[in-house]
């Protein structure tokens, strides 16, 4: 590893690492950073690398918070019971039972959401373009409307996640708790992506995302990679669900768990605004776009949204290629590129 | 390799960004008791959300001006730090969080809706914050042994429960066919609790019983089947929007029950919005201005009417009303408690024995307001003007039910 | 599982009927849309959103004491130019980009819009009482609003009125020429900016007539725009671009089904109903296609 990276990883593992115990206050704030993180570079998996503009990661999000609720509660405690009348019964879990439950909920959480997406995939990944975008939004439109009708599940008044056990440390525990688990999926995350992207798979999907049809001629099976992509995908983003819906503490379907308008949206933005097709363009994405949102947001009482909407047509309509791209563009060395000085002279003179 | 310095430099601008946002515990600044409160600016909620925000204002401008709180011989004034939670439960709980964390808030006011106040309560309840809400009025709220939750409300199954006894009643005591239409949302289904029960305890038989999708603005399939079916009572309950869709379709569909039992009429404005149509709708509120309760701060019912009309330009809804009364509860606690630590607040709080002009309040020991009756009130008309009469509790009747419904032929 | 439908059959009567006239209204947003994916390959989210515009340009007028029917003729032209100024503003920098911009830019739009109709219009649920009464059928057991009729006859009014103006105008073959190959139009002499600007205007217009129709028949809330926009792409993607008389065929198969699903699974799914619907023709399609890729192989 050459040197300034390892200052640059370095310095982010240890500021990750500090970061609760210097801003205390923030510990949440910056786990929801994490999930964010996360959800931009699973996103990008499939918009950025795969050039598969996917609404629908939302479903694999909302999937795994209900399933890491329904088996941290399920695996104790009978859950119909937990979820009858709007969750009028509340039974405490002990500490040994809730990180049972939490470890097999996020593992769960994890694995079944793969495990759809590999059922899905190839009915769903065989689309192409705007109807690949389309089916996928109805996806998770349709999984949380269905999740509203789900009686098990607490339907359209929604389940408490199991409370953090009493007796071992109060909410500054919880939050740090939540916390490196979070800093934890998200340093896995990038880790993992970093590995598979320098691989054949890496080199694959971005031959999807340039030509398809070229890719397939070329003898590649380019479906086996669209779904197994999309599986590397569903497991992140249903691990990050799972500890989401623990750390709100209660799951709504169509508000918190299937949240297409917000998280669904922010997860395509905030992929486009670092950068698609980077792997740095989502962690900065994710990053500015979450300081905005939590440090902007409040002088805008109302008006946020108004904000958000003009932030989004400023970005897509002037910054398609994201942060990334305009470095990219504007500093080309520094990206490895080989400018050749004197072809560009000549480009510029042809112009 | 530049690009890695420019990666270190944003990040450390971003610590930089962090560690200067000052984490001042901004429970009391200067003389000003700052209270947090997440309410629905934007999204679904937002109308209930902004008489909810109205209702806050208006209460603590009028303490502020009648002298403030007084703890500890000195005076302090109520501030409220508001964010929006854009009527989305898991953006609720996250600025709870917030105010909490970051703001350092140690009083919360509660937002708009059932669902978002159980999205809200866990986040209180575990950093033990005193909340005192206005408009959560979900049944499971009081029965996961919260300790630093208050509601000044009653519970939502008890909305229309009353409309249900009052059917049987009328049908000479005889179990009544009931038929239901409630929104998919956490108040709504907590309404449709206290029907179903009321239902098992007069022996009555629910035979429709549908749930509505949040978008959902066409009753109509739920109406035809009402027509099909012939029930005797026909309840619904969808927030604002239910209640003028269902208004609209049934006069549409000339759909005839012998009542109609709804929520929300005053707040989606329904007698001025559909006139004559609403003719008759029974509906459930927590709070009407003709109710007889005092207090000094904002006389009776009628003149809080009248003020807030003057101020805000529109008859205050019972979710406004209910909103001042939190204000109050929070002046009355800090003053019996004679301190500004949250804990001895706390307490005040859970001894509260109080008349405000909303109604009594008297905090149950899992933090239910269990002095204040639900008022049931119809919609009468009187030449093309409509008005809301209470017909229920009798005490404060100011017209008799009309039982059954005259048919739309008839009409 | 609700069979009352089975055992009352009058009520299939009402469930169809309510349908096709609930449908009519959905195919003429979609029509909108269709014709806009047809000549920019624009998919805009704020379709619904224009909707609520016109309805709430309808609403006002029946404040002001006019008979909110009236809309129909004023909110089209208000919304036309409100639709001409968006395309000047912002949607003629994503009309050549891929197709995932637009639906960004335009959710976008979507989300500004639904906030600055929050604070000029107010956030409360409102209704314009058209007042037209109601025709009953089988001695008031199958009822059909009027106001849902005089819909309809609008929209499929208006929807004839835009395709003779499609073939017969000189606007409308520049549309139609554009919509085949942009750059050979323009090659003709064809000013294809003018022609993207007043394709966006036709069809903000006709989801004014949309809102107006929709503010007497149903309810109007800022918010409320998302499920008339992805009813419409569902209308269009059914029935394929481009083909008009299958989005107005679509667009009440919709409805029908929409009522049905209401009925037989119960309300609370029946949005869920038609999302899945929407995945599964997809899915459907994917493997149609695909087949037919195999058999040229």
């Amino acid at each position: 590893m050459k040197k300034s990276n390892l200052i640059l990883y370095g310095t982010i593992l240890i500021l990750g690492l500090v970061a609760p115990f210097i801003f205390p206050g923030f510990k949440l704030q910056i786990s929801f950073l994490w999930i964010l993180i996360v959800l931009a570079m699973t996103w990008d998996v499939q918009g950025g690398q795969m050039g598969y503009n996917t609404f629908g990661n939302i479903l694999f999000f909302g999937v795994g918070m209900y399933l890491c609720a329904s088996v941290q509660i399920g695996m104790f405690f009978p859950l119909a019971e937990w979820t009858e009348a709007g969750g009028e019964k509340t039974f405490v879990h002990t500490a040994p039972q809730y990180f049972q439950g939490i470890v097999f909920g996020l593992l769960l959480a994890g694995i079944i959401p793969a495990i759809i997406a590999g059922l899905i995939g190839y009915g769903i990944l065989g689309l192409r373009g705007h109807y690949f975008a389309i089916c996928t939004l109805g996806l998770g439109i349709a999984a949380g409307e269905i999740a509203g009708g789900i009686e098990l599940i607490g339907a359209g008044q929604g389940m408490t996640t199991p409370p953090w056990p009493k007796n071992i440390g109060g909410t500054e525990l919880r939050s740090q708790f939540f916390y490196y688990i979070c800093f934890g999926l998200v340093i896995f995350t990038f880790l993992f992506l970093q590995w598979a992207y320098k691989t054949r798979f890496g080199l694959v999907l971005n031959a999807i995302r340039d030509n398809e049809d070229k890719a397939e001629a070329m003898g590649i099976y380019t479906m086996r990679y669209k779904i197994i992509g999309w599986m590397v995908s569903a497991f992140f983003v249903g691990i990050a669900g799972g500890l989401m819906g623990n750390m709100v503490g209660y799951i709504e379907p169509v508000e918190v768990a299937f949240a297409g308008p917000t998280f669904g949206v922010f997860m395509v933005l905030m992929a486009i605004l670092g950068g698609k097709g980077t792997l740095w363009g989502p962690v900065i994405g994710a990053t500015v776009f979450h300081l905005f949102k939590e440090g902007f947001w409040t002088f805008f009482l109302g008006w946020q949204y108004v904000a958000l909407g003009v932030l989004i047509v400023v970005i897509v309509v002037f910054f398609p290629e994201g942060i990334m791209g305009w470095l990219r563009e504007k500093y080309p060395e520094k990206f490895g590129e080989v400018v050749d000085e004197a072809d560009r002279k000549a480009q510029v003179e042809l112009k | 390799m530049k690009i890695k310095n420019i990666i270190i430099t944003f990040i450390s601008a971003i610590a930089l960004v962090l560690s200067s946002a000052s984490i001042s515990l901004a429970k009391v600044v200067g003389d000003k008791i700052i209270l947090g409160a997440a309410v629905s600016l934007t999204g679904k909620y937002s109308t209930n959300g902004e008489h909810t925000k109205n209702g806050y204002n208006f209460a603590v401008e009028r303490i502020n001006s009648m002298g403030g709180v007084k703890v500890g011989g000195k005076t302090y004034k109520f501030d409220i730090i508001y964010y929006d939670d854009e009527s989305n439960s898991g953006r609720a709980a996250q600025l709870a969080e917030r105010l909490i964390k970051q703001d350092g808030v140690q009083y919360m006011l509660g937002p708009y809706s059932s669902g978002l106040t159980k999205a809200i309560a866990p986040v209180t309840e575990e950093n033990k914050i005193p909340m005192v809400e206005a408009n959560g009025a979900s049944r499971s709220l009081f029965t996961k042994g919260y300790k630093y939750l208050f509601a000044v409300l009653s519970a939502a199954n008890q909305y229309l429960e009353v409309a249900i006894d009052l059917a049987v009643e009328k049908n000479g005591g005889n179990p009544v066919k009931i038929a239901m239409a409630f929104e998919q949302d956490a108040f709504s289904q907590d309404v449709r609790i206290g029907v179903v029960e009321a239902a098992k305890r007069t022996g009555s038989k629910i035979i429709i019983d549908d749930k509505l999708p949040k978008e959902l603005n066409d009753m109509a399939a739920t109406l035809a089947k009402v027509k099909a079916t012939k029930p005797d009572v026909l309840v619904v309950s969808g927030h604002s929007k239910g209640a003028l869709t269902a208004i609209r379709q049934i006069a549409e569909m000339k759909v005839d029950v012998k009542m109609l039992a709804m929520t929300h009429c005053d707040a989606s404005k329904l007698a001025k919005q559909h006139g004559k149509n609403s003719e008759y709708a029974l509906c459930a509120a927590q709070w009407h201005k003709s109710l007889s309760y005092k207090d000094e701060f904002f006389g009776d019912g009628m003149q809080y009417d009248k003020e807030f009309k003057a101020q805000f330009g529109y008859a205050p809804p019972y979710q406004a009303a209910e909103s001042s009364a939190a204000l109050l509860v929070w002046k009355d606690a800090f003053e019996r408690a004679n301190s500004l630590d949250k804990d001895k607040v706390r307490d005040a709080l859970s001894k509260t024995e109080m008349q405000t002009f909303y109604g009594n309040i008297k905090f149950s020991p899992a933090g239910q307001n269990i002095a204040k009756p639900m008022v049931l009130f119809q919609v009468r008309c009187e030449g093309d003007k409509c008005e809301n009469k209470v017909v229920a509790p009798t005490k404060w009747a100011a017209a008799k039910l009309v039982h059954p419904i005259p048919k739309w032929s008839e009409r | 599982m609700d069979l009352l439908i089975f055992q009352a059959p009058i009520l299939m009567v009402q469930a169809s009927l309510d349908g096709i006239l609930l449908g009519i209204l959905f195919a003429l947003i979609a029509y909108g849309m269709a014709l806009q994916w047809g000549v920019m390959n624009i998919i805009n989210i704020a379709q619904g959103e224009l909707v609520i515009v016109g309805g709430y340009i309808a609403y006002f007028m029946y404040k002001a004491g006019v008979h909110p029917g009236f809309g129909i003729i004023v909110s089209p032209i208000i919304m036309y130019f409100v639709g001409w100024g968006l395309y000047k503003l912002v949607i003629n920098k994503v009309v050549d980009r891929d197709l995932f911009i637009s639906i960004l830019a335009t959710f976008g739009i979507s989300i500004l819009t639904q906030q600055l109709m929050n604070f000029i219009f107010g956030s409360d649920v409102v209704v314009a009482q058209s007042n037209f009464g109601t025709t009953m059928f089988f001695d008031g057991m199958v009822t059909l609003p009027n106001a849902k009729i005089f819909a309809a006859i609008v929209s499929i009014a208006f929807a004839i009125g835009l395709v003779i103006y499609m073939r017969k105008s000189k606007l409308g073959r520049a549309i139609r020429a554009t919509a085949q190959n942009a750059r050979a139009a323009k090659i003709m002499g064809v000013n294809t900016e003018k022609v993207y600007a007043a394709t966006f205007g036709i069809n903000a217009a006709l989801c004014g007539v949309a809102g107006s129709l929709i503010a007497i028949t149903f309810t109007l809330h800022p918010y409320v725009g998302l499920p008339y926009t992805v009813r419409s792409f569902m209308i269009v993607i059914i029935a394929g671009l481009g083909n008009l008389p299958g989005v107005a065929i679509s667009g009440m198969g919709l409805g029908v089904f929409e009522e049905f699903a209401d009925y037989i699974l119960g309300t609370e799914f029946r949005i869920g109903s038609v999302f899945m619907l929407l995945v599964l023709i997809l899915v459907y399609r994917r493997f149609k296609l695909s087949r037919k890729r195999e058999y040229l192989k």
